[in-house]
């Protein structure tokens, strides 16, 4: 498909773009769909509970009712509330986690753009969409979403500062921000993955990304036992489906940035498994992130918030950059 | 015009973790606290002027009501007050049930404690972990006397059930088990890195103010006083047992959270003794067929799982109470809190709210 982006823009190639558009638009959908579906089953085995088994077979349609019924709920704006803000804010939210997705190689031969921007393109959207829970908060004319937005807000700029710096050791290493490029370089075993010579890096890059998601123990912004709901205390219906879907589409894009990034993305741990295809790899090794994030959320309290920017600037910005003078030093002495 | 304001912020009557309707009126400056005011009563029913009208049986049911987390300690407290009234002698036997329930009531309290304060701190498993376990004790009572959670059991002169054929024994099979999954709830959550640092030093006050306040129970304890009804005025058999009143300096939400366990280990060693001492006999001492303490006043205090619970008692020698108050745990106790919010944060409010452990239904009675 590289070829069409170089093309001019015809109604052909216009509707080319659409289509896969709307492919990948399913894809998410579905990833979403059964992610919540697993979360819920993994949370509840953990937690000595079932999860959902009563719609469709093994509950598997269970997300599937959750969502239509949040389809036809009754639209609800308050009175009180900043209407248009209100209902620009989902969709501020929602937007940039699905453009990012665009950059993501799931194997050498499976992506949609391959730019040479591509870690960057990642980066500079995804912090477009606190925005949006920014706007939400605020303009729900409730106290408690308000502070939720804040937090939000606070919570975005002291962790998406470490997590960029984190990436930087993997950029020096390879030269380059282009995904593609990333992952091919790390190629022949597990060893080569960068997990190894990067593991400040890619610790901070998890703790970071973790926070980004605002997951469990980085909740603050929805802290229920605090703020109720936090920014999305007054959305109800799909305006509320919007925001549980932008997380759950950062979900699936930290997930795979940390595989392609660190963990080898599409490559085999040992040359004689070369035989399985590149996609069951990043599949699993996605996977097995997915389950770890959910795992966590099933295990760990929540910090606090003025313990959450201590961490962010205190430890994890020293620690990334300490991550950028060593990784310089390693390679000069390389070279 | 840039001007800041003080937020003023509504936490509950219905929030997810003021555990029942409490209100807390706090005044917010950013996300620090500089006024709090505690707004009680939305659960109030009147249950010590209802009493002036009930015979004292009757009034056994509303203190199941008060305490709901806690409901045999309770019922103990008001048929000990009579008792002492009356002079009564109870069966040994009724004694040792009285206090294997109370005792088993006191870690199936602090269960719900674990896991709601765990739930407010935002680990959502071991309010699940808690629950299992609770259940077990929950289920032995249900056998015992056909209720989950308002028991009704005691009477006025001994119990009203006595214990059905094996239960002594699932209760004796209990200690050993709950030993075990002490063990489990260490390892998941008391050395937590994260919990740690959210409770430790937080909500924290010394002896001096504990005593000005007069909190009881491990809001009291946490500042270093031995002070424990069951070991410092013995009421019912407790002075037959071997168990220790465990103390902690700090006086912050972390040694509440440490004595709290370590309650349950307390408990778990009465329960140990009492099923090995279990006797024969009879549940129900000789009690006239009305119940008409001689006119009088009196006041019983017993240890629950919030503090010190006591019952006062104003007899002009009728079948009802002239005037009958309760001393609850939980409304003393909650009387400091914004003493301690001040210069919090809205996290913490959550964090000390949660570790002077209320239940709103005796805070409002």
């Amino acid at each position: 498909m590289m070829h069409l982006l170089e093309e001019s823009l015809t109604w052909t190639n216009f509707f080319i773009f659409l289509f896969w558009g709307v492919v990948m638009l399913l894809l998410i959908l579905g990833f979403v769909t059964y992610a919540i579906y697993f979360e819920r089953k993994v949370i509840g085995w953990m937690q000595l509970r079932i999860g959902p088994n009563r719609v469709g077979p093994l509950g598997l349609l269970q997300s599937v009712a959750d969502v239509t019924k949040l389809l036809i709920k009754e639209d609800t704006i308050p009175r009180k509330a900043e209407r248009e803000l209100f209902i620009l804010a989902p969709v501020i939210t929602f937007i940039p986690s699905f453009v990012i997705i665009a950059t993501i190689p799931f194997s050498d031969k499976l992506f949609n753009a391959n730019l040479n921007v591509g870690l960057l393109y990642y980066v500079a959207l995804s912090g477009i969409s606190t925005i949006g829970i920014i706007l939400g908060g605020w303009a729900s004319n409730n106290k408690y979403a308000l502070l939720g937005g804040m937090r939000s807000a606070a919570q975005m700029i002291s962790y998406e500062v470490p997590l960029v710096i984190s990436v930087i050791g993997v950029i020096m290493l390879t030269g380059s921000l282009n995904l593609h490029t990333i992952v091919d370089q790390q190629a022949g075993g597990f060893w080569h993955w960068y997990f190894l010579p990067q593991i400040i890096g890619f610790i901070i890059f998890v703790i970071a990304g973790v926070s980004e998601l605002n997951r469990t123990p980085f909740d603050l912004p929805e802290a229920e036992s605090e703020l109720v709901a936090g920014y999305h205390v007054e959305y109800s219906g799909f305006r509320f489906a919007f925001f549980m879907l932008a997380e759950y589409v950062y979900v699936f894009a930290v997930a795979s940035l940390i595989t392609l990034l660190f963990l080898g993305g599409w490559h085999a741990p040992f040359g004689f498994l070369d035989f399985i295809p590149g996609l069951i790899w990043f599949l699993l090794k996605f996977s097995f992130i997915v389950f770890f994030l959910f795992w966590l959320r099933a295990t760990l309290p929540r910090v606090r918030v003025d313990q959450l920017m201590g961490f962010g600037w205190k430890v994890l910005l020293p620690l990334a950059l300490l991550n950028i003078f060593v990784t310089a030093i390693y390679m000069s002495i390389i070279s | 015009m840039l001007r800041t304001e003080e937020l003023l912020l509504n936490v509950g009557p219905q929030h997810p973790s003021t555990h029942g309707v409490f209100r807390v009126i706090v005044k917010l400056d950013g996300e620090v606290i500089r006024e709090a005011i505690p707004v009680m009563g939305y659960l109030h029913r009147g249950t010590e002027k209802l009493a002036e009208d009930l015979n004292y049986t009757q009034i056994i049911p509303y203190t199941d009501r008060l305490d709901y987390v806690s409901a045999m300690t309770n019922n103990y407290v008001l048929v000990n007050a009579v008792e002492k009234l009356m002079q009564l002698e109870i069966p040994e036997r009724a004694e040792f049930l009285r206090v294997i329930v109370m005792e088993l009531q006191r870690i199936a309290s602090h269960m719900v404690w674990w896991g709601t304060y765990l739930l407010d701190i935002g680990a959502m498993s071991p309010f699940l972990y808690a629950f299992r376990d609770r259940e077990i004790i929950i289920n032995l009572f249900n056998e015992l006397c056909g209720a989950r959670l308002t028991y009704n059991y005691m009477r006025v002169g001994g119990v009203k059930w006595d214990a059905p054929e094996g239960w002594i024994e699932k209760v004796r099979d209990f200690v050993p088990y709950m030993r075990g999954k002490l063990k489990e709830y260490d390892n998941l959550v008391s050395g937590n890195e994260i919990f740690l640092a959210r409770i430790k030093g937080i909500g924290k006050y010394d002896a001096a103010t504990a005593m000005a306040y007069g909190l009881s129970g491990a809001n009291l304890r946490c500042t270093g006083i031995q002070w424990d009804l069951r070991k410092n005025e013995p009421y019912s058999i407790y002075n037959r047992f071997d168990f220790d009143v465990p103390t902690r300096e700090g006086g912050d939400c972390y040694d509440r959270y440490l004595l709290r366990l370590e309650e349950i280990v307390q408990s778990l060693r009465i329960l140990e003794q009492a099923v090995e001492q279990f006797p024969a006999g009879d549940t129900m001492g000789k009690v006239p067929r009305v119940i008409r303490p001689p006119e009088g006043e009196v006041y019983a205090g017993i240890e629950s799982p919030r503090g010190e619970i006591g019952c006062y008692i104003i007899s002009r020698g009728k079948q009802e109470p002239y005037r009958l108050k309760f001393r609850r745990p939980s409304f003393v106790n909650l009387q400091i809190l914004p003493k301690l919010l001040v210069g919090e944060t809205m996290t913490n409010l959550i964090t000390i709210l949660g570790g002077i452990d209320i239940v709103v239904g005796e805070v409002d009675a």
